[in-house]
C-alpha cells in the first residue's frame, strides 16, 4: 500500500529526472562531448548523493509551508504536481516542479482547511524570482572571467577543447548533486511527515532516517528519469543551448549548478549566519528557469543581441500558472480520495489553548486578552481553531501562526522500551540520559517535551546563533523530531 | 585526463606541421622562382621537388587530422571551420605547386627588364602566405588576434595586385609574339592566384574568429 501511496512522487521523481537532467548534461551529451551513458551514470549516482546529503534543508522549508500527514494526502499533492507539470509542458510553459509541488501543498492546505505559513509563502515565491536573477547574475560574472582568461592564455582550441570536455563532465557532477540536494525536497517533501518512523542504524555507527531513506528513493527516481528518458530532451535542450558555444554552455551549466546549490546547501547557510550575513532560504527552485536566466546573464554581457525577452514573461506566467493548476488538482483530487474512494487524506490534528498553551503564548509575545474568550478551549482540526481565530481582529498573522504552533496537541508517551532503542549514534549520551529521567511521564505539545528535556539537561537547549551553534542547533531540532517520533502516540486515541 | 590532453597535444602538433610546410612552401616559391628567372635550373627543379614532397606531406597530415576530429568528436562547434581552413590553405600549397610545375613544363622565356617585377609578384604571395599562416596560427590559440593577420594579408595581397595588373600592362605593351604575351601574362595570373587564394582563406579566417568568440 505504501509503495502505491508513494508511485505519485516516483512518477514525478522520474519526470523530473527526464526533464531537469537535460539542464544538466543536455550540451555534453547532444554535442557528443559526453556520451550518454557516462553522462546518466554519473548524473544518477550524484543525483541520489544530493538527495540524501542535502535534501533535509529544502525539505524543510516546504514542511513549514504544510505538512501532508496522511500518505493519501502526499500522494494526492504529488500526482496534482506531477500532472500540472504534464499539461504545463504541453502548453509550452517553462514549467517547474518546484512551483507545482507549492501549489499541491497549498491545495492540500485549503482542503483541510490547515494554515498556510505565509511568511514561508513568501520566502518561497520571491526565491523563484531571485532564482533566475541570481543565475544571470553568477553566468554573467564567469562569463566575463572566462573570456578574459581565455584572452590572456593564449589556449589551444584543441586543448580547450578537451579542458571544457572534463568541465562538462565535473560542472554536470556538481549539477547533478545540487538537482538532486535542491529538487528532491519536490519529489519526496511531501510524504517526509506522513510517513511512518522506519529510521535505521547502518553498520552500527551512520544513522540514517526516514526523510534520508524516502530522499535516496526519490533521488534514484529522478536518476531512473534521467537513465530512461532524458536522451531525447537532452538533444533538444542540448542543442538549443548549443549555439552559445561550449565553453558559454558550461557557465551556464556552473551557474544553474550553484544557484541549485545555493539554495540547498546548510553549509552555506551556517557559514553566512556565522558572519552575521544574512541567510539563504533553502527552498526547491527550477533548473530549468535557473538555466533561462543564465542564458540571459550571458545574452546581457555579449550586448543584449537576439535575447528573447518574451521568454520572461511565460517564466512569470508559469510563476501563477503552475501553482494554481496544481492548487485546483489537488483541492479536486483530495475531495475525490475521500469522498469518493474513502482514503484518509488528513490526519486532523487537534489544538488546545490550555493554561499552559496561553502562558507559552504571552513569552512569545500572543497578548493574553487577545485568546481570553478561547481560554481552556479545544479544538478536533486546524479548520475549527482557524474559524476561532478568524473572530479575533487584534491578532495578527505572526501571532496566529504562534497558536497554531503552541496549540498543536500531539501526545507523547516516554515508554522505557521506546528509550533503550534510541540511538546513540544520533543523540548525545546526556541526551539519552535526560529522555531517561523523563520514563513513564506524558506530554501534550512538542513544546512541553523540549522543556522538560532542557530541563533536565542542557545538551537539549537551544544556543545563541553563531558559526559551531549552527549545526549544533541544526542537530538539535533533528534530534527533538527523532525522540518526538520515537515517542508519539495518536493523540485522537486519548 | 593526462591522457585527454595528450591527444589533443598529438593533434596539436600535426595542425602546426601542417602549417610548417605551408610556411616553407611559400618561401621555396619565392626562392624557386629566383633560380628560375637567374636561370639556375637544377636549383629550381631541386625546390620544386621539395615543393612537390611537401605538398604530399601536407596533405597526408591535413587528412590524418581531419580523420582523428570526425573518428574522436572533437571541437564540434568549430571543426566545419578548422577543417575548412586547413582544406583551403592546402589550396594554397597546391597553387604553389601548379605555378611551378607550370613554369617547369612551359619554361617560358622571361625578358631581363620583367624579372625583377616577377620575383616581387612571387615576394609579395610568400608574405600573404607567411602572414595566413600566423592568422591561421592566431585563430587556434587566440582568435582575437586574427584581424591582425587578416589585415597584413588583405595589405600584401593588394600589393601583389598592383604588381601582377602593372606587370601584365607592361607585358601587353611589349613588341613580342601575342603568344608570348599571353603565356607570359597567364605566369602572372599563377603566381598572383597565391596571394588570391591567401586572401580567400583569410576572409574565411574572419567569419570562423568571429563565430569563435564565446
Amino acid at each position: 500500500m505504501i509503495l502505491l501511496f508513494l508511485s505519485s512522487g516516483l512518477f514525478l521523481g522520474w519526470s523530473l529526472g527526464a526533464n531537469d537532467a537535460a539542464n544538466i548534461f543536455g550540451t555534453a551529451v547532444a554535442t557528443r562531448m559526453v556520451r550518454f551513458r557516462a553522462a546518466a551514470i554519473t548524473g544518477g549516482i550524484f543525483i541520489a548523493i544530493g538527495a540524501v546529503v542535502s535534501g533535509g534543508g529544502p525539505a524543510a522549508t516546504l514542511g513549514k509551508l504544510g505538512a501532508v500527514n496522511a500518505l493519501g494526502g502526499s500522494f494526492m499533492v504529488a500526482l496534482a504536481a506531477a500532472l500540472a507539470v504534464l499539461w504545463m509542458t504541453r502548453a509550452g510553459l517553462p514549467v517547474s516542479v518546484s512551483q507545482a509541488i507549492v501549489g499541491g501543498i497549498i491545495g492540500w492546505n485549503l482542503f483541510t482547511g490547515s494554515a498556510t505559513d505565509v511568511s514561508a509563502l513568501i520566502t518561497i515565491v520571491t526565491t523563484w524570482v531571485v532564482c533566475p536573477v541570481l543565475s544571470a547574475a553568477i553566468a554573467a560574472l564567469l562569463f566575463l572571467a572566462v573570456r578574459g582568461v581565455m584572452a590572456r592564455s593564449r589556449i589551444h582550441i584543441l586543448e580547450l577543447d578537451a579542458g571544457t570536455r572534463l568541465g562538462l563532465l565535473v560542472a554536470g557532477a556538481f549539477g547533478a548533486y545540487a538537482l538532486g540536494a535542491n529538487n528532491v525536497a519536490n519529489v519526496m517533501g511531501v510524504f517526509v511527515p506522513a510517513f511512518p518512523e522506519t529510521s535505521v542504524r547502518l553498520f552500527g555507527v551512520i544513522h540514517v532516517s526516514t526523510s534520508q531513506q524516502l530522499f535516496l528513493v526519490g533521488g534514484l527516481a529522478i536518476a531512473a528519469g534521467m537513465y530512461t528518458y532524458s536522451k531525447r530532451v537532452m538533444m533538444t535542450v542540448g542543442r538549443g543551448l548549443f549555439k552559445l558555444s561550449p565553453v558559454a554552455a558550461l557557465i551556464v551549466v556552473l551557474a544553474e549548478s550553484i544557484v541549485l546549490f545555493v539554495f540547498a546547501s546548510e553549509s552555506l547557510q551556517s557559514w553566512l549566519v556565522a558572519r552575521g550575513l544574512p541567510p539563504i532560504p533553502l527552498v526547491p527552485v527550477s533548473s530549468s528557469q535557473a538555466v533561462i536566466g543564465a542564458v540571459i546573464g550571458i545574452a546581457l554581457v555579449k550586448g543584449g543581441k537576439n535575447m528573447r525577452i518574451g521568454l520572461l514573461g511565460r517564466i512569470g506566467a508559469g510563476w501563477v500558472a503552475t501553482p494554481a493548476v496544481a492548487g485546483v488538482v489537488a483541492f479536486l483530487g483530495l475531495f475525490f480520495l475521500q469522498n469518493v474512494f474513502g482514503l484518509t487524506v488528513h490526519r486532523p490534528v487537534p489544538y488546545a489553548l490550555s493554561e499552559p498553551v496561553l502562558e507559552r503564548l504571552a513569552e512569545e509575545g500572543v497578548a493574553e486578552v487577545a485568546l481570553e474568550e478561547l481560554r481552556g478551549s479545544r479544538y478536533p482540526s486546524a479548520r475549527s481553531l482557524r474559524s476561532a481565530l478568524d473572530g479575533i481582529e487584534t491578532l495578527d498573522a505572526d501571532e496566529a501562526r504562534a497558536v497554531f504552533e503552541y496549540g498543536r496537541v500531539e501526545r507523547f508517551e516516554i515508554d522505557p522500551a521506546g528509550i533503550e532503542a534510541l540511538d546513540p549514534t544520533l543523540l548525545t549520551p546526556r541526551q539519552i540520559e535526560a529522555v531517561k529521567a523523563l520514563a513513564w511521564q506524558t506530554f501534550e505539545h512538542r513544546w512541553m517535551l523540549h522543556e522538560a528535556l532542557e530541563r533536565k539537561s542542557s545538551d537539549w537547549s537551544v544556543l545563541p546563533e553563531s558559526e559551531d551553534s549552527h549545526f549544533w542547533n541544526r542537530r538539535l531540532v533533528r534530534n527533538l523530531a527523532y525522540v518526538a517520533d520515537a515517542f508519539r502516540v495518536d493523540a485522537a486515541s486519548h | 585526463m593526462r591522457t585527454l590532453f595528450a591527444k589533443s597535444r598529438i593533434l596539436e602538433s600535426k595542425i602546426d606541421e601542417f602549417l610548417d610546410h605551408t610556411s616553407a612552401v611559400s618561401l621555396l616559391f619565392l626562392e624557386a622562382v629566383r633560380d628560375y628567372l637567374n636561370g639556375r635550373d637544377a636549383e629550381f627543379e631541386s625546390r620544386r621537388q621539395q615543393v612537390s614532397d611537401l605538398e604530399k606531406e601536407a596533405d597526408r597530415l591535413r587528412l590524418d587530422v581531419e580523420r582523428q576530429l570526425y573518428a574522436e568528436t572533437l571541437i564540434p562547434e568549430s571543426r566545419g571551420d578548422v577543417l575548412g581552413l586547413l582544406e583551403h590553405t592546402d589550396e594554397v600549397i597546391n597553387n604553389v605547386k601548379s605555378a611551378l610545375m607550370q613554369l617547369s613544363v612551359e619554361k617560358p622565356r622571361i625578358p631581363d627588364d620583367l624579372g625583377e617585377r616577377y620575383v616581387e609578384l612571387a615576394d609579395y604571395c610568400t608574405r600573404a602566405v607567411g602572414e595566413l599562416v600566423s592568422g591561421v596560427r592566431c585563430f587556434l590559440r587566440n582568435a582575437v588576434t586574427v584581424a591582425d593577420c587578416v589585415h597584413k594579408v588583405t595589405f600584401w595581397e593588394g600589393e601583389a595586385d598592383k604588381v601582377a595588373e602593372r606587370l601584365k600592362r607592361q607585358i601587353f605593351e611589349m613588341e613580342i609574339d601575342l603568344c608570348e604575351r599571353l603565356q607570359l601574362g597567364s605566369f602572372v595570373a599563377h603566381i598572383d592566384a597565391v596571394a588570391d587564394m591567401a586572401q580567400d582563406v583569410a576572409d574565411r579566417l574572419t567569419i570562423s574568429a568571429i563565430k569563435r568568440s564565446i
